[in-house]
């Protein structure tokens, strides 16, 4: 079992940006206020990057896709994650054996 | 607390706190280690040995970001493509902590640039909320923290040890398990449809447009800035 240098310095180039979102907030708050604007515009970004990353698939790609996005939607409505990803991920193999 | 309870050294009133906590947390620990099982699994059919698996749980410890990464995976691995993904991702990291900093103010010194390194959206709704019932004790956050940790790490390992007997995920409808995981996540986020419809229309919009037209994996960075703009442009109805 080994570790490939360039999978190693991909992992630690994201850990050095994830470690950096989690110390700036906290360095932050102890010089300035972020209200206004600015404050909106942060707290939009992570239901536009999770909007952004399923876009695509959910609406440009097809009707078992788009149909499979709508079945999760509905399971994950009752609350718990892996009974939506387990449905959705059946929902995608039935719709694109019947699509087939 | 009882006298005697109170008489006890310090550490014994730490650790007696942090039994009473992973109490509190054992629903959580249990969905984190589904989550981290199917994590292993998809980073085995990318390619990814357990221990590679167990490195980046280890060394990065966010969800979503180890998601998305294994989604852009390549070979060999895109180093600054991930890098700047896993800031784009983890960019509400900076809002949680802004969040979080004020109880952290009475910890001892030091301690709270170590203790962001733990915080998830799990532990820091939960502390939260400690927050606003009175005081959030270090050994609260810690004993919680920790508990993420070691279950995130483990899972995530055994998953790509049992995963890597799957082959073509895509048969299986797998590779469709991302999409259905941020969709999830995403439904956490939403806010009402004045609130949330308006950024994330335009996230979607410029996604898709971008990812039909620019290759490579720049439509999340487009989505997500037309969705941060949306939001702030639409807060200045809000606030005026």
């Amino acid at each position: 079992m080994t570790i490939d240098p360039t999978t190693f310095a991909a992992i630690a180039a994201m850990a050095v940006a994830t470690y950096l979102t989690r110390i700036a907030g906290y360095w932050l708050v102890r010089r300035v206020s972020l209200t206004g604007r600015p404050a909106a515009a942060l707290e939009a970004v992570p239901g536009a990057v999770l909007i952004a990353l399923i876009a695509p698939t959910v609406l440009a790609t097809g009707p078992a896709e788009s149909g499979a996005a709508l079945v999760t939607i509905l399971i994950a409505r009752r609350g718990a994650m892996l009974p939506a990803v387990v449905g959705g991920v059946a929902a995608v193999a039935l719709f694109r054996l019947m699509l087939a | 607390m009882s006298d005697d309870v109170r008489k006890t050294a310090r550490g014994d009133s730490l650790r007696a706190e942090a039994r009473a906590d992973l109490a509190a947390i054992a629903p959580v620990v249990i969905s984190v280690a589904a989550y981290g099982l199917l994590l292993g699994a998809l980073a085995a059919q990318k390619g990814l040995s357990p221990l590679e698996t167990f490195a980046m749980s280890a060394l990065v410890f966010a969800g979503s970001a180890q998601f998305v990464a294994l989604d852009l995976w390549s070979v060999p691995a895109a180093v600054w493509t991930l890098g700047a993904t896993a800031l784009v991702v983890n960019l509400r990291h900076v809002l949680m902590g802004a969040a979080l900093a004020p109880a952290m103010r009475s910890w001892p010194r030091g301690l709270a640039p170590v203790a962001v390194f733990f915080m998830a959206d799990e532990n820091w709704a939960l502390s939260l909320r400690r927050a606003a019932e009175g005081r959030l004790g270090p050994a609260f956050y810690m004993a919680m923290a920790l508990a993420l940790y070691g279950t995130w790490t483990a899972s995530t390992t055994l998953g790509s040890i049992l995963g890597s007997g799957l082959h073509d995920p895509a048969r299986w409808g797998l590779d469709f398990a991302f999409t259905a995981v941020f969709i999830v996540l995403v439904m956490g986020f939403w806010r009402g449809p004045r609130a949330s419809l308006p950024p994330w229309a335009a996230a979607a919009a410029a996604a898709v447009v971008v990812e039909a037209t620019v290759p490579g994996a720049w439509y999340i960075l487009a989505g997500g800035l037309a969705g941060s703009l949306a939001g702030a442009l639409q807060s200045r109805g809000v606030v005026s």
